[in-house]
């Protein structure tokens, strides 16, 4: 990129819900691209890097900011209060990564309720030495006035259950040259895809993309954890018996996980019409399953040993159901 | 209140919609819960639209297909035997109890047993009562 025809500088902002902080270091995997990041963006608002507060960005003029980054889940009134924030001072609000997409791993905690999880943290754990069982309290009174923490909610929500969001990058994290990809179009003002789609990832499945040896063969005696059997590095995942979420998610990737001799675990959500990678997932599980007998399918199937936190594990807050019934 | 439970019924056109069929024809009496969406096949069944169903207020889902050996594309029942096995325990590990789904093969004689079926599974949803997600779905989730 050439410093001459950048005339205003574009602003640039990156926000962190319920996140593990794998994406803002995805920013930074951008390595020495992101010095030309800089050069066409001012970063205006970063917490992981800079030192600026949050009324200093309610203080922003609305509409300021031309691209923010939020990354992880909505778990707390903080998260939401900055998705609100956020969406107001922005003009291009990007689900930045799996929890922002579609909840991603903080949203395995959907399959319990938040009195399960304050009396399983605080009180129950094993080491958990608590005597006086102390859980925490929102407000907190002191002589010098009243402490207030955010208010964490019962369930775990992706970005676009909270504000209205212009586009998605999916990944756990999104692969860094698609995100100089997507900032590159950004920066040079090109059209933009339409409002509300997923940028930054392909149109097929992973599946289309890997190059492991693939056959009509898909029946499954017997299904393995990936540590139960001797992967030989060049058939299928599927088909020696090891689930792999490839059919059900969208290439983008690079197929990273398989080349690593890893199966696929569904980070970049849902390819396009499908809405729900799980049930999508289980469709095409159950179908394999070789047998006939209800007894030998039961059998099989016992080898899954959790369905739901398998199929769901990127995607539960954002799927159908969206949690465990209350 | 009285509560009347709403039952979604996946069946397929040879067989069970056809038991369904003869069910009215012979002017069997059953309970008026289900409401029937004929499918070509019962392995055309996806985990989509059950969780579908449940979402948009079902109380319970039920599938019919034809008996083992006798689909009229050979095996589509078998397919649906494996992926409601399958489905069955994600929605038990969801918190929806087993007895809402719901998975029996009707051939298009069995009118009658199809009429016991619905009576059956309405009296079993009648007992469990109304189901619970939907009523999770509208919990405002930021409490």
């Amino acid at each position: 990129m050439t410093p001459e025809p950048v005339k205003t500088k574009l602003k640039l902002a990156v926000y962190w819900g319920a996140a593990c902080g794998g994406c803002c270091v995805s920013v930074l995997d951008t390595h020495e691209k992101l010095l030309d990041i800089v050069a066409a963006a001012d970063l205006v608002f970063w917490p992981i890097a800079m030192d600026i507060k949050y009324k200093d960005v309610e203080n922003m003029p609305d509409q300021s900011i031309d691209l923010t980054l939020f990354n992880g889940a909505v778990r707390n009134s903080e998260n939401k209060h900055m998705a609100e924030v956020l969406r107001k001072k922005t003009k291009i609000l990007v689900a930045y990564g799996s929890c922002a997409y579609m909840g991603g791993i903080p949203g395995l905690a959907n399959f319990f309720s938040k009195p399960e999880i304050f009396n399983r943290v605080y009180l129950e754990t094993e080491s958990t030495n608590n005597p006086e069982k102390t859980v925490p309290v929102e407000e907190f009174t002191v002589p010098e006035g009243t402490l207030e923490i955010p208010r964490m909610f019962n369930d775990v929500l992706p970005l676009n259950k909270v504000v209205d969001v212009d586009y998605y990058i999916p990944g756990c994290p999104p692969q860094s040259e698609r995100l100089i990809d997507v900032f590159t179009l950004v920066a040079k003002g090109a059209e933009l895809p339409p409002k509300g789609s997923v940028v930054g990832a392909n149109d097929k499945t992973n599946c289309d993309e890997c190059k492991r040896k693939k056959s009509d063969n898909k029946l499954l005696k017997k299904i393995y954890r990936p540590w139960e059997i001797q992967d030989d590095k060049e058939t299928c995942f599927i088909e020696q018996g090891v689930i792999c979420m490839g059919p059900a998610t969208r290439s983008g990737c690079g197929v990273r996980c398989v080349e690593g001799n890893s199966p696929c675990r569904g980070c970049y959500g849902p390819p396009p019409g499908a809405s729900d990678p799980g049930a999508k997932m289980m469709a095409a599980i159950g179908t394999m399953i070789d047998a006939n007998k209800p007894e030998e399918i039961d059998e099989i199937i016992e080898s899954i040993v959790d369905p739901a936190g398998l199929f769901y594990r990127f995607s539960l807050p954002g799927s159908i159901l969206g949690r465990k019934v209350l | 209140m009285n509560f009347s439970p709403t039952i979604v019924a996946f069946l397929c056109n040879w067989c069970a919609y056809t038991g369904a069929d003869l069910a009215g024809t012979s002017r069997l009496h059953y309970a008026p819960n289900i409401r029937i969406i004929r499918i070509m096949c019962s392995g055309r069944i996806e985990p989509t639209f059950i969780l579908k169903a449940f979402k948009e207020g079902a109380d319970g889902v039920l599938i019919c297909g034809c008996h083992p050996g006798d689909c009229h594309y050979q095996e589509g029942n078998y397919k649906c035997l494996r992926r409601f096995k399958l489905l069955e325990k994600f929605v038990a590990q969801m918190g929806i109890e087993k007895e809402r789904l719901k998975l029996e093969w009707i051939s298009a004689s069995e009118g009658k047993q199809f009429a016991e079926l619905v009576n059956e599974m309405t009296k079993t949803i009648l007992r469990l009562g109304p189901s619970k997600v939907k009523k999770t779905l509208e919990v405002e989730p930021v409490n």
